[in-house]
């Protein structure tokens, strides 16, 4: 139980990063960052949104829709339930910390189409996870997230002085920087866990 | 047809759900919106230049409307705004005295040595990066590479031969300067001041020799000077206490550096 939720953990974080194995959830990824503590604060929201997604989910896929034939609904009911917690994660921001809510701003309602957390509930019924499997996957995919935009923003950072040539100026350079921090991570895909 | 019924029942049900959970939540979490932040917001200039020590309008129309704040505090609207804001909130607007930038370093080019040449990125912060501060051999010297330029949305702040000066007729203010300055040599001074110390260099009087031609010795003979004991030196540096100074001038005549200012004459031929 113990080493294969490991696995999954370290498979979600490192080996298969949502953003620079499985290309989930760029938009978000430039969007947001170009500040450390927005793209932190983003990272955080995401991973909630994806854990509490995968939990309720893997409930209403389980209960819901494969006892009623409905498999094929599953798109939809998902989209229907991330739409719900990212609302409410947005509320619940706007009331508590305002200031990332506005630093936020329209990529918060944006996590509705963050394909990364489609992709995290979507991924949980095609690998046959049980509830604590999906919970975890969710979880760590999400902190997979939060260490990709964290590791970019810190790598946007520096690109403010960096001297390149005036062509790659704004989102030329970030993209570059951005596949050179993926083909960083390749270097994972070859590890094998038990 | 079974299965078509069944799903537009279950998605049905699960949108109802989900939205009588969402319209609870909007209950719980309802944020009030005070009616008197929209008004103060619009009064505002809206450069949301933080001037006021607020982030940006929005922060501190919300901050007036919950009487945290004076009305008084914009900047760049002045007292115009403060008395529109002051009526929104049916209060007293109160006096303010109108606060400009000062850039305290007159190394200019020629006259502050070099420490090194210095070819990288035109930005203060990287230049600061080399020997923690940038080429000019004073530590306490105005790079000149324009930071506190570029942060001004006023066009107040110009790099001249290679020390920032300020606009004193263009300021507003905001302190947009302040805050990017990474030597923290630019202080906001009153508007009508007549003198100013155009020097923050700490260092002793030999030091500041070795460094500069016109930084402060710190050799005490404006403060013996003035009338009114004012201008002090502390810390090597002489200092003016605006609220004292009566602008005699005294201070700039015996000054042997010719560092301490006076005012318009030093926008003018500066």
């Amino acid at each position: 139980m113990f080493t294969s939720l490991l696995s999954i953990s370290l498979g979600a974080i490192l080996i298969n990063n949502f953003i620079f194995a499985q290309f989930l959830g760029i938009c978000p990824f430039l969007g947001v960052s170009s500040k450390m503590d927005t793209a932190f604060g983003m990272g955080i929201a995401v991973t909630f949104v994806m854990g509490l997604s995968s939990a309720i989910c893997w409930v209403i896929n389980e209960y819901i829709l494969m006892n009623l034939g409905l498999a094929y609904m599953q798109t939809l009911a998902f989209i229907l339930v991330i739409a719900v917690l990212v609302q409410l994660v947005e509320m619940f921001l706007k009331k508590s910390v305002p200031s990332l809510y506005t630093a936020l701003g329209i990529y918060l309602p944006l996590i509705t189409t963050n394909c990364a957390v489609l992709g995290v509930v979507l991924l949980n019924v095609q690998e046959d996870y049980n509830f604590i499997e999906s919970v975890v996957y969710g979880i760590t995919g999400g902190l997979g997230f939060l260490v990709a935009i964290a590791l970019f923003a810190s790598v946007r950072d520096r690109l403010q002085f960096a001297d390149y040539p005036k062509a790659f100026e704004g989102f030329a350079i970030s993209l570059v920087s951005a596949g050179l921090l993926a083909l960083a991570f390749m270097g994972f895909s070859g590890m094998q866990i038990w | 047809m079974d299965n078509v019924l069944s799903a537009v029942l279950v998605l049905g049900i699960m949108g109802g759900v989900f939205g009588a959970v969402l319209a609870v939540a909007a209950r719980i979490f309802h944020v009030d919106q005070d009616e008197h932040i929209t008004l103060v917001r619009e009064a505002l200039p809206g450069a949301n230049c933080g001037g006021c020590g607020y982030p940006g309008c929005d922060g501190y129309a919300a901050a007036v409307a919950a009487g945290e704040a004076p009305p008084d505090k914009c900047v760049v609207g002045g007292l115009p705004v403060a008395a529109k804001v002051a009526e929104i909130m049916g209060i007293d607007a109160g006096a303010q005295e109108k606060m400009v930038a000062f850039v305290h370093c007159s190394g200019e080019e020629g006259v502050a040595k070099k420490f090194f040449d210095y070819t990288g990125p035109q930005d203060c912060v990287a230049a600061m990066r080399f020997g923690n501060q940038g080429p000019k051999a004073c530590q306490f010297s105005c790079i000149g590479l324009g930071n506190c330029a570029r942060a001004c949305q006023f066009d107040a702040m110009h790099v001249e031969n290679g020390a920032a000066v300020v606009d004193r007729e263009k300021c507003v203010g905001c302190q947009a300067c302040v805050a990017a300055c990474p030597k923290d040599i630019i202080k906001m001074v009153p508007y009508n001041q007549k003198v100013l110390v155009g020097c923050r260099s700490k260092d002793k009087g030999a030091q500041t020799r070795k460094v500069c031609d016109v930084g402060c010795i710190a050799c005490m003979r404006c403060q013996k000077e003035c009338p009114v004991g004012a201008i002090v030196v502390k810390d090597n540096l002489a200092q003016i206490d605006y609220d004292k100074c009566i602008g005699c001038g005294k201070c700039a005549e015996v000054c042997p550096r010719k560092i301490i200012h006076p005012q318009k004459i030093y926008v003018q031929t500066r």
